[in-house]
C-alpha cells in the first residue's frame, strides 16, 4: 500500500505555479493551483519526453478549455495536470503520483 | 521543333521584366539577355537611396544566380555594338555573335546633356547608373557646392542625393518652373517654396551659355541673363534620350526626335524585332516611367509566347512620388488643357499645400490633377480619373481640408472590377477579388499570388482595405484575440492595462478574461505590465506568469541549464572585469562564448547555482543583461570617432548612454540597437531595431531593421539628429511600438503590417500627428525612472533565491544534466555519450 512522504510547505509552492521534489529516485513535479474554495495540487513525472530534460515543473501552469494544463518550457508541449496525458501527441503521457496537504505540509504518496 | 533563340539587348529594369514574364510562360525557348552594365539589372527607380545609406546590392533586381535558375544566358558588360538582320545576329564590342529568332530591344534611354561650352569638363556629370553614382560620390568628396542642370522629377531626385552628400545645393532650369511636365504653374510654385525651405536654391529660367573655370570654385556657370554661379561640380539631368543607336544602324524606323517607333505588339519596323520601355517610341510619346516599360515588355512577352496578350495602347502617365521629402502627385491632364475644362484650387500657404483638380465641362469626369504637400487623396483621385467614375456634386470636396466632418473619399467597395489596385504589377480589382475567391484569405497571400503591392509600394493602404473589405464581405471575421482566455488583440490588453490602472494579471482576467490563463496570455500580459508599470517581475503575483527564461533570469538551453549574460553597454569593459567574468566562469566551469552583441554568455549554470554566480557578478560590478527577456538587449557599437581614423562621432559614448537608458525596457519582442560612428558602418546598425549611424552634423537614425530568419536592412527614418532629438524620437518609437504591436511581433513586422508604414510611423514619432509625443515620453521617463537590476533584487531576498533550489525537499543537483569536455571547454553530452557513460558505471559497479 502506498506510504504517504513529507515534502515540503504549502508555501514552498507559490500559487499557480510548481516545484520539484525528490521522491525516492524520481524527480516530481508538484503544482498548486489557486482556486476559489481552496488550492489543489497535483503531481507528475519532471522530465519532459520531448526534450528530454527535467524541466516540467518550471512550466507556465494554465488551462486549455476544461482541462488544466502545464506547458513544458522546453517546446511548449502542454500536458494535463490530472492525467499526465500530453494535449498534442495522445501516445505520450507523463507519470502521475497522488498528493494530498495535511495542515501546511504537502505530501506524496510512494 | 527546336527551341527558338529569344535575345533581348539591354538589361534595366524592363528588359528584366520582360525575361522575367517570358520566364514564367514557360515557352520552352533559349533566352539570352546581354546587359551593356557590368552588373545584372536593379532598381533605377530608387537610385539616391544609395546616398541615404542603401547599398547598390539592395538595388539588385536579380543576381547572376537568379539568371542561372531559370535557364537564361546572360553577359554583362560586353555591349552590343550592331544588330545585322540579314543573318538575323547581333554581335556585341567584344566580337561576340548571337543569333535570334526573335529580338527584343530594351536599352533604355541615356541622360541628355546640353551641348553648352564646357559640359565636357571632368567635373561635369550625368545621373543615371549605379556607375555614375560612383563618380558623383568621388567628386562630393572634395566639393561644398553642386549643381544639377535640371529641375524635373529626375533633375530634383538627384538634388535630393547631392543634398544627402552634404553639398551646398542648386538646382538649375531653363524652364520657367519646376517639375512642368507633370504640375501646373501653381503646385510648380508650392514645390519650390517647398524645397527652397529645405536649403536648396532653386534657379529657373536660367539658360546656361558657358561652363569655364571658377574663381573661388572650380567651374562658374554663365547664364544667358549675364549672371553666374561659381559650383564645385555639376550634374546634368535634363531629360532623357532614347538609346535607338543600334535601331538607326539597321534602319528600322525611329520617330523624328529618336525612339523606335513600335505598334500595339510592341514590334518595330521589323515583326521579329521588338523595342519596350524608354527606347520605344509609341504613338508619339516616349514613356519614361516603370510602370507603362513593364506593360510593354508584358506585350512584348505575350506575342514572343504567342499567346492572347493585352495591346499596348499608350498608358496613363499619373505619378505620385516624394521628392526631397516633399509628397508630389500628378494625374492625368494636370495643366487642364483639354477643351471646356474647368479648374477647382486649393491653396494653403502656412501649410505649404496645394491642389487643383481639373473636371470636364459638366463636372462629371475627373481629368486631372495636381497635389503639392499632402497626396493624402492621390489613390481616390486616379481610382475616379482612370475608371471614369462619376464625381460627386461637389467636387471641390474632394480636396478641401476635412473641417469637422467625415471623410470624403471613394471606398474600395465602390471600385469598379477593372480598377487597377497595382500599377507596378498591374492587378486589378478583380485579380485581387478573383485570388480571395480562390481561397486567399490573408494580406500576405494575396500579396504573394498577385504580386500586389511589392512593386513600388504605394498602394499599400489601399490593398489592405481592398482585402479587408472583401473578406470581411465574405463574412471572415479575423480572429484576432491573443488566446482562448482573452477575445482581445495584445494592443487591446495593453490600452486595458493603462486606461484601467490594471496591475496583476488576475485583476485583468476577473475583468477582462475567462479561465484561469495559459502559455500565451501570461507571459504577454506579464509583458504588458512590464511595459506599462515595471514592477519587478519575481514580485509574487507576476513571477508565475513568467516564461521560464524571465522565472530564473537566465536563458533556458535543451537540457534544462541555463546560460548566464552580464550586460556590458556598448561592448566597452574593463580589464577588470574581463577578468572578474572570467573567474566566475571559470569557478562554476561555465562553457564561455562571446555573443554577436559584443557580450559574454557563459553556459551550463545549474538553476541553483544561479543566485550564487550573480551575487559575484553583482559583485564585481556587473548588472543583468535581460538576454532572457522580451526587452532591450544590447546597443553594439564601433569603437568610433575616440580612436578611429574615420569616425565623426563618438559611437561608444552614444551607445552606452542609450543601452544604460532603456536597458530593462520590456517589449512586445526582443530588441536590438546599434551605433556606428560613421557610414562604413562597423556596428551594422542597419540590421537592427533602432540603429543609429554618425554624420558629420550628428546622427542618422534607422528603424525597423533585423537579422535572424528573415533578415531585414533597416529604414532611415530621420537625419542629422541633435543628441536630444534622437533620444527624443526613440523614447517615442520604443513606446509606440510597446504599445501597438502584437504579441511577439519584431519591429520590422510591425512596421510592415501597419498602415500607412514607415511615412505613417514618421508622422507619429517626427510630426507627432497624434498628439502623442509628449504621453510617449513621459511613459519612457516612469520606464526608466522605475529600472532596477532584477538580479540585486532577487539576490538580496533569502526567498526569492530560495525558488532556485532544484528540489524543494533536497539539497541533491539535477543527475540528468551530464557534461563533457570538448575543445577545453564543457558541452551537453550526447545520447550515446550518456548510454556509453551508464554502461561505463555499470560496469564499474558489477
Amino acid at each position: 500500500m502506498s506510504q504517504w512522504n513529507d515534502i515540503c510547505s504549502v508555501a514552498d509552492i507559490l500559487p499557480n505555479s510548481g516545484r520539484c521534489a525528490l521522491l525516492g529516485g524520481d524527480q516530481v513535479a508538484i503544482f498548486r493551483v489557486a482556486g476559489g474554495d481552496g488550492d489543489t495540487f497535483y503531481a507528475l513525472a519532471n522530465h519532459d519526453p520531448f526534450s528530454g530534460a527535467n524541466v516540467i515543473s518550471r512550466g507556465i501552469v494554465g488551462s486549455l478549455g476544461e482541462r488544466l494544463v502545464v506547458a513544458s518550457p522546453v517546446y511548449k508541449q502542454h500536458f494535463c495536470l490530472d492525467s499526465g496525458e500530453c494535449v498534442e501527441d495522445g501516445e505520450v503521457k507523463l507519470r502521475t503520483w497522488p498528493v494530498r496537504v495535511e495542515g501546511d505540509r504537502v505530501l506524496l504518496a510512494s | 521543333m527546336s527551341k527558338r533563340e529569344i535575345v533581348v539587348v539591354g538589361n534595366g529594369m524592363v528588359g528584366h521584366h520582360f525575361v522575367n514574364t517570358l520566364v514564367e510562360a514557360a515557352t520552352g525557348d533559349r533566352i539570352t539577355i546581354l546587359g551593356g552594365e557590368p552588373r545584372p539589372a536593379y532598381d533605377r527607380v530608387h537610385l539616391s537611396d544609395v546616398f541615404a545609406g542603401r547599398s547598390p546590392e539592395d538595388l539588385a533586381l536579380a543576381t547572376r544566380d537568379t539568371y542561372k535558375e531559370w535557364g537564361v544566358e546572360a553577359v554583362f558588360g560586353d555591349p552590343v555594338a550592331a544588330i545585322e538582320r540579314d543573318k538575323k545576329e547581333v554581335v556585341t564590342e567584344g566580337g561576340r555573335r548571337f543569333a535570334y529568332d526573335k529580338l527584343v530591344l530594351a536599352t533604355g534611354s541615356y541622360p541628355f546633356v546640353p551641348p553648352v561650352p564646357g559640359h565636357e569638363h571632368e567635373r561635369c556629370l550625368t545621373y543615371r547608373t549605379i556607375d555614375d553614382l560612383g563618380e558623383i560620390r568621388a567628386k562630393a568628396k572634395d566639393s561644398k557646392i553642386g549643381v544639377v542642370v535640371g529641375g524635373g522629377l529626375l533633375g530634383l531626385e538627384c538634388a535630393n542625393a547631392l543634398q544627402n552628400l552634404g553639398l551646398q545645393t542648386h538646382v538649375v532650369e531653363f524652364a520657367p518652373g519646376l517639375m512642368g511636365v507633370q504640375l501646373d504653374d501653381g503646385g510648380s510654385a508650392m514645390l519650390r517654396r517647398k524645397i527652397e525651405e529645405l536649403g536648396v536654391n532653386v534657379h529657373t529660367g536660367k539658360n546656361t551659355q558657358r561652363i569655364v573655370d571658377g574663381d573661388d570654385c572650380a567651374l562658374r556657370m554663365e547664364f544667358a541673363d549675364e549672371s553666374v554661379l561659381e559650383t564645385d561640380m555639376i550634374v546634368f539631368s535634363a531629360g532623357i534620350r532614347p538609346w535607338d543607336q543600334l535601331a538607326r544602324d539597321c534602319e528600322l524606323a525611329v520617330g523624328e526626335r529618336g525612339g523606335i517607333v513600335v505598334d500595339t505588339k510592341c514590334k518595330t519596323s521589323d515583326s521579329d524585332i521588338y523595342a519596350v520601355g524608354e527606347c520605344a517610341l509609341f504613338g508619339g510619346r516616349i514613356f519614361g516611367l516603370v510602370a507603362p516599360g513593364y506593360r510593354m515588355a508584358e506585350t512584348a512577352a505575350a506575342s514572343v509566347a504567342g499567346t492572347d496578350g493585352v495591346l499596348f495602347q499608350g498608358a496613363d502617365m499619373s505619378t505620385k512620388l516624394k521628392l526631397l521629402g516633399v509628397d508630389v502627385g500628378s494625374i492625368g491632364d494636370a495643366h487642364g488643357r483639354t477643351p471646356g475644362a474647368m479648374s477647382f484650387v486649393f491653396s494653403d500657404q502656412r501649410e505649404n499645400i496645394y491642389k487643383r483638380l481639373v473636371t470636364s465641362g459638366d463636372g462629371k469626369s475627373l481629368l486631372g490633377a495636381v497635389l503639392v504637400g499632402d497626396c493624402g487623396e492621390y489613390d481616390t483621385l486616379l481610382q475616379y480619373h482612370l475608371n471614369d467614375i462619376e464625381l460627386p456634386a461637389d467636387p471641390q470636396a474632394l480636396i478641401l481640408p476635412n473641417v469637422g466632418g467625415a471623410p470624403v473619399g471613394l471606398g474600395v467597395a465602390a471600385l469598379p472590377a477593372t480598377a487597377t489596385i497595382c500599377s507596378c504589377h498591374n492587378v486589378s480589382k478583380g485579380d485581387i477579388v478573383g485570388v480571395i475567391d480562390a481561397g486567399c484569405c490573408s494580406l500576405g497571400e494575396v500579396k504573394a499570388e498577385t504580386k500586389a503591392s511589392t512593386g513600388c509600394g504605394g498602394c499599400a493602404a489601399m490593398l489592405k482595405n481592398l482585402v479587408d473589405d472583401e473578406l470581411a464581405a465574405r463574412g471572415v471575421a479575423v480572429d484576432k484575440s491573443i488566446c482562448e482566455h482573452f477575445a482581445f488583440t495584445r494592443q487591446d490588453l495593453y490600452n486595458i492595462v493603462r486606461v484601467e490602472n490594471i496591475r496583476s494579471f488576475d485583476a485583468l482576467l476577473d475583468k477582462h478574461g475567462k479561465g484561469m490563463g495559459c502559455d500565451i496570455c501570461k507571459p504577454a500580459v506579464a509583458s504588458i505590465l512590464a511595459s506599462c508599470w515595471n514592477d519587478y517581475v519575481l514580485e509574487q503575483p507576476h513571477a508565475p506568469l513568467q516564461d521560464t527564461n524571465d522565472r530564473f533570469l537566465a536563458n533556458l538551453q535543451k537540457d534544462g541549464t541555463y546560460s548566464v549574460v552580464p550586460r556590458v553597454p556598448g561592448g566597452e569593459i574593463t580589464p577588470d572585469k574581463l577578468i572578474a567574468l572570467g573567474y566566475v566562469a571559470k569557478k562554476y566551469d561555465l562553457y564561455t562564448k562571446i555573443t554577436g552583441g559584443q557580450r559574454v554568455d557563459l553556459f551550463g549554470a545549474r538553476m541553483e547555482q544561479l543566485p550564487d554566480i550573480w551575487g559575484e557578478l553583482i559583485q564585481a560590478g556587473f548588472e543583468t543583461g535581460h538576454a532572457y527577456g522580451k526587452a532591450l538587449r544590447t546597443v553594439k557599437s564601433c569603437v568610433g570617432s575616440t580612436w578611429c581614423r574615420y569616425g565623426v562621432q563618438d559611437s561608444v559614448g552614444m551607445a552606452i548612454l542609450l543601452e544604460e537608458r532603456y536597458k530593462g525596457l520590456r517589449s512586445p519582442h526582443k530588441l536590438k540597437m546599434a551605433v556606428s560612428g560613421c557610414t562604413r558602418e562597423c556596428a551594422e546598425a542597419q540590421g537592427k531595431d533602432v540603429g543609429v549611424i554618425a554624420t558629420e552634423k550628428g546622427w542618422n537614425l534607422y528603424v525597423c531593421g533585423n537579422g535572424g530568419m528573415k533578415p531585414r536592412h533597416a529604414d532611415l527614418f530621420a537625419t542629422d539628429l541633435d543628441d536630444e532629438t534622437l533620444i527624443r524620437y526613440i523614447d517615442r518609437f520604443f513606446m509606440f511600438y510597446c504599445r501597438t504591436a502584437d504579441r511577439l511581433q519584431r519591429t520590422s513586422v510591425w512596421m510592415e503590417n501597419m498602415e500607412g508604414g514607415l511615412e505613417y510611423l514618421q508622422q507619429v514619432i517626427i510630426e507627432d500627428s497624434l498628439g502623442l509625443g509628449a504621453e510617449l515620453e513621459a511613459q519612457m521617463a516612469a520606464v526608466i525612472g522605475a529600472y532596477q537590476c532584477e538580479w540585486k533584487t532577487t539576490v538580496e531576498d533569502p526567498e526569492k533565491v530560495a525558488q532556485f533550489k532544484f528540489f524543494v525537499n533536497a539539497d541533491a543537483t539535477d543527475e540528468n544534466v551530464v557534461f563533457v569536455r570538448e575543445r577545453k571547454q564543457v558541452r551537453p553530452a550526447t545520447e550515446e555519450e550518456r548510454a556509453a557513460m551508464s554502461a561505463d558505471i555499470l560496469a564499474t559497479a558489477s
